[in-house]
């Protein structure tokens, strides 16, 4: 063995280990779901039972937090999409100065803790006379969210030739027309992109919601004193419903990701 | 601003800018700002509130001084943190080099589609699973015992052990793919031009690889860093009675002990390290903060 | 169909510099006009005062006899070419065609056909369903002249659009342009660098530098009788002498050069006495064994022969070693004289001319 295919099978062994590592966690929750024992766990295996899920289908708590759970992810989309997008055309169009200042400000959210986000937007809003509540969690969320989707909309600017816009200008459009017919279909894919972010965002946090939910439970909070109060496999039943969903979520927006991404680069390539 | 009305016109320029300023100021900013205004009055009973004691006070963060236990939560939360975040630097350094340089690309569009499912999986169920896996009558101690490395089970949750486990599985993807996409950025004729010189495999990294992947690096470390400080959800389900992190005694003040104003002032200690560890990051490292958001 | 545009001194600045300097000219309805000049000479600037992106300084822009401050790009009669053409890489040829149409609410079917009647009117047949990104260099820009045709514009403005064409293309649009221009009778108001270019299409050239407009008039003028030294330099090549006006009579001036007395048309601007520089084309010279006592002479040695095809070039050196250039056309039967030769360059008075420098704006008038 020369030294070359040694290095060869170092690196496929250390990427299939971190592969490895990344899922089997990931398949023993799963699994454990399945699993007919009363604490959740793969080992000793008894034997497939579908109680968990039937438990599960029966818990009146997680259907609402699902509900809510939805509800929180369509407004915080709603809400942070168009925001993240207005303010990623208002950074692309002033002077270097104030766009280094705003940039600061709009990405600060990121960089925040959400127990810090949500504390403040608890206070904040509670000294309107807002109690927390599930709109208070909407409001902390687009916070950050807004941020991501601004970035995503800025990167998307960067490839869209200003002279567009005033050719549609100078051809009798209106400013509102421009936006529709040029801006927003160049921007369409990160704006998708950005709304599926943002509902994924939404839909997993926990720590902003956390402080801000009061009484609601969203699904994250409701698995959260589910593994503190008591733990059943019905929570890895649900764990394994969730994974699926993702999987599948994640594999259709993989899918148009990269459509839409072949098409952008076949529109360069003739560009040039 | 002008540039702005001369593209879209002053209607919708308005428009814009009204919505940038409503998420700017009503929940970034402002909401901060009384975050810091809360942390220095007191939490007092409503008739007392305008009256002699209702005043700006130190008290809160004397609180937080005058506690040695909060204080070593404090800095075991900072410590515990930065462990995470350079075991997950040296672990996905190589891995962000190989996918970027050394695989296929094909293959790693492959590697990636996989890894979309733990990324896209919840931080919740993620540390859930290593709650399983590490209980005492979980997986891991009935493999070890099987194989005969161990003779009967150990408790692997007990101190801060486990919560790194659950911390470095957590967010190792959030300094994965920062690095990824810087070394991916690099021209792979400079590693060529590099060893063509005659540089070795190590100093190529040193010299050329790393520098070029330092935005990318500073960004993984700063987001590691403040999830894992932050974290709410690692430590509750995998931290026991002796290794409590700096969120759990926010919780404690915001949810048991209802002191909103002590609340605030932790909060607001909290946001200051995640500030000052950007900027050490920013300094140390020599990069912008476009580089590092992105 | 089409309409007169006329600047009234117009100025443009931007911050203390200014890119257009108190320009005026009157540019006639169904003219093919081009403003020629370097980059950064301002004429982008004056384009982009035209369509409307921006109002000048000072000065007034008037089209059709209409003061057009304060009018939007969007109600201008205009229509501009963008120098990347900037077609929507999202619409179809047809929708990108009648775009124009489109925001004026005018209803699909007939937008359709508008959009034939104009791609069969530059000579494109079969692409309105086509992609932006299926058609060739030359086809684009035939879609984008065909896009600015759709809304009838009084005053067409092309911004360089020839300019990342190559060299083959670029010459058969320049007559395809022209024939457009002539078919449809709008304005053209075409803005170059390429001296090529503006000779070749133009009715009127307008020769700009430094924001100033140096001088207006037929391309055979600009080319045979520049106003001044920008103008000979930048429109053709030249070979320059540097001396002093001694005398004048009958227009035709003694000029006093290190290299002896030449005699030459005196231009605008110079007086006797003055120091100034002597500008003859080198299509204009020709070399002879003697000198010729009724034109210019000028002792030269052959030192490069560079063959073009059509034409050679005789590069040649006179005695203080100054290099001179001497075109001729090609003919086998009367070669060009060998290298090291010795022999006199002649020039006839009438086709040189001594010329002021360029106009700054600063001084004059």
């Amino acid at each position: 063995m020369n030294s070359q295919t040694f290095a060869k099978i170092t690196v496929r062994v250390y990427l299939g280990l971190f592969i490895v590592y990344m899922l089997l966690p990931l398949a023993i929750m799963g699994g454990a779901g399945l699993n007919n024992t009363r604490f959740p766990s793969v080992y000793p295996w008894v034997g497939i039972t579908d109680r968990w899920f039937i438990d599960l289908w029966n818990d009146q708590r997680m259907w609402g937090s699902i509900r809510n759970t939805t509800w929180v992810a369509l407004a915080v989309v709603m809400i942070s999409v168009p925001i993240g997008t207005a303010a990623a055309i208002l950074l692309n169009s002033v002077k270097p100065k104030l766009r280094s200042v705003l940039y600061g400000f709009m990405v600060a959210p990121i960089l925040t803790p959400g127990a810090v986000i949500g504390i403040s937007t608890l206070l904040f809003w509670n000294s309107f006379g807002v109690s927390a509540g599930l709109y208070l969690s909407v409001l902390g969320q687009v916070s950050f969210v807004a941020a991501y989707v601004m970035l995503m909309v800025l990167a998307r600017l960067q490839s869209f030739d200003p002279a567009l816009e005033e050719a549609a200008l100078d051809l009798g459009a209106t400013h509102g027309q421009v936006i529709r017919r040029i801006l927003v279909p160049h921007l369409y894919p990160a704006i998708i992109a950005g709304a599926v972010i943002a509902f994924f965002q939404s839909v997993e946090n926990f720590n902003v919601t956390l402080f801000t939910r009061g009484n609601s439970d969203t699904l994250t909070v409701y698995v959260g004193s589910k593994i503190r109060s008591g733990i059943t496999p019905t929570i890895n039943a649900l764990a394994l419903l969730l994974i699926i969903v993702t999987v599948i979520c994640a594999v259709i927006y993989e899918v148009l990701r990269r459509r839409a991404e072949k098409r952008a680069a076949a529109l360069v390539a003739a560009e040039d | 601003m002008q540039e702005l009305i001369r593209r879209y016109g002053i209607s919708l320029s308005v428009i814009m800018a009204a919505m940038t300023a409503f998420w700017l100021l009503a929940l970034v900013v402002i909401p901060n700002l009384v975050l810091f205004k809360f942390s220095f009055r007191l939490y007092l009973p409503v008739d007392q509130l305008g009256g002699p004691n209702d005043v700006y006070t130190l008290k809160n963060y004397i609180t937080f001084f005058d506690s040695p236990i909060h204080i070593n939560v404090f800095f075991a939360t900072i410590m515990y943190s930065s462990i995470v975040t350079i075991i997950c630097l040296i672990v996905t350094y190589p891995i962000a080099y190989m996918l970027a340089k050394v695989l296929k690309p094909t293959d790693t569009a492959t590697f990636f589609l996989v890894l979309l499912i733990p990324l896209w999986v919840s931080e919740i169920l993620r540390s859930f699973a290593w709650f399983i896996i590490l209980s005492a009558q979980g997986p891991l101690n009935a493999f070890l015992v099987g194989i005969g490395l161990i003779e009967k089970p150990i408790r692997w949750i007990t101190g801060f052990q486990a919560v790194v486990v659950g911390l470095v599985y957590a967010y190792i993807l959030f300094m994965l793919l920062p690095i990824y996409n810087a070394i991916q950025a690099l021209d792979t004729n400079q590693i060529e031009a590099s060893q063509d010189l005659g540089a070795s495999t190590w100093r190529t990294h040193w010299r050329v690889v790393i520098p070029h992947s330092k935005p990318g690096i500073a960004s993984g470390c700063v987001m590691v860093f403040m999830l894992c400080a932050g974290s709410v959800v690692v430590p509750s389900t995998l931290a026991s009675t002796n290794s409590r992190w700096f969120t759990e005694i926010i919780q404690q003040w915001m949810f048991e002990g209802l002191d909103w104003n002590v609340g605030s002032a932790y909060a607001f200690l909290l946001l200051v390290l995640c500030i000052v560890f950007v900027s050490l990051v920013m300094r140390v490292l020599n990069v912008r903060l476009v580089d590092i958001a992105k | 169909m089409s309409e007169d545009v006329h600047l009234s001194q117009i100025s443009m600045d931007f911050g203390s510099f200014r890119a257009v300097n108190n320009v005026e000219v009157t540019i006639k309805p169904g003219e093919f006009f081009s403003f020629l000049g370097p980059s950064g000479c301002g004429k982008t600037t004056i384009l982009r005062l035209i369509s409307g992106f921006m109002d000048p300084t000072e000065g007034a822009i008037k089209i059709g006899g209409k003061d057009m401050r304060g009018i939007r790009p969007n109600a201008r009669p205009t229509a501009l070419i963008f120098q990347n053409l900037a077609l929507f890489p999202l619409m179809p040829i047809w929708e990108n065609i009648t775009f124009g149409l489109e925001v004026r609410g005018v209803p699909k079917a007939i937008r359709r056909a508008k959009a034939e009647e104009l791609l069969q009117l530059v000579d494109l047949h079969d692409s309105a369903d086509k992609r932006v990104s299926q058609l060739s260099g030359g086809q684009k820009q035939r879609v984008a002249i065909a896009r600015a045709l759709a809304v009838e514009p009084k005053v067409m403005l092309l911004d360089e659009p020839l300019s990342a064409l190559d060299l083959k293309l670029r010459q058969h649009m320049r007559a395809e342009l022209r024939a457009i221009q002539k078919r449809t009778g709008v304005t053209f108001i075409y803005i170059t660098h390429d001296q090529g270019e503006a000779l070749a299409m133009s009715d009127r050239v307008g020769v700009m530098s430094q924001g100033v407009l140096q001088q207006v008039a037929t391309p055979q003028e600009i080319y045979n009788n520049p106003t001044n030294g920008f103008v000979a330099s930048f429109v053709g090549e030249n070979n320059v002498f540097t001396g002093r006006v001694k005398s004048v009579s009958d227009g035709i001036a003694v000029f006093d050069t290190p290299k002896g007395n030449f005699s030459a048309k005196l231009g605008q601007n110079v007086s006797v006495g003055d120091t100034s520089k002597l500008y003859v084309r080198p299509e204009f010279c020709t070399l002879h064994r003697e000198a010729d006592a009724k034109a210019n002479s000028i002792a030269v040695e052959v030192s490069e022969i560079a063959f073009e095809g059509n034409f050679v070039n005789v590069f040649v050196k006179d005695h203080s070693g100054d290099t001179h250039m001497v075109q001729v056309q090609n003919d086998p039967a009367v070669p060009p004289p060998a290298l090291q030769t010795s022999c006199q360059m002649v020039f006839n008075p009438a086709s040189c001319m001594i010329l002021a420098e360029a106009n700054t704006g600063h001084s004059g008038h």
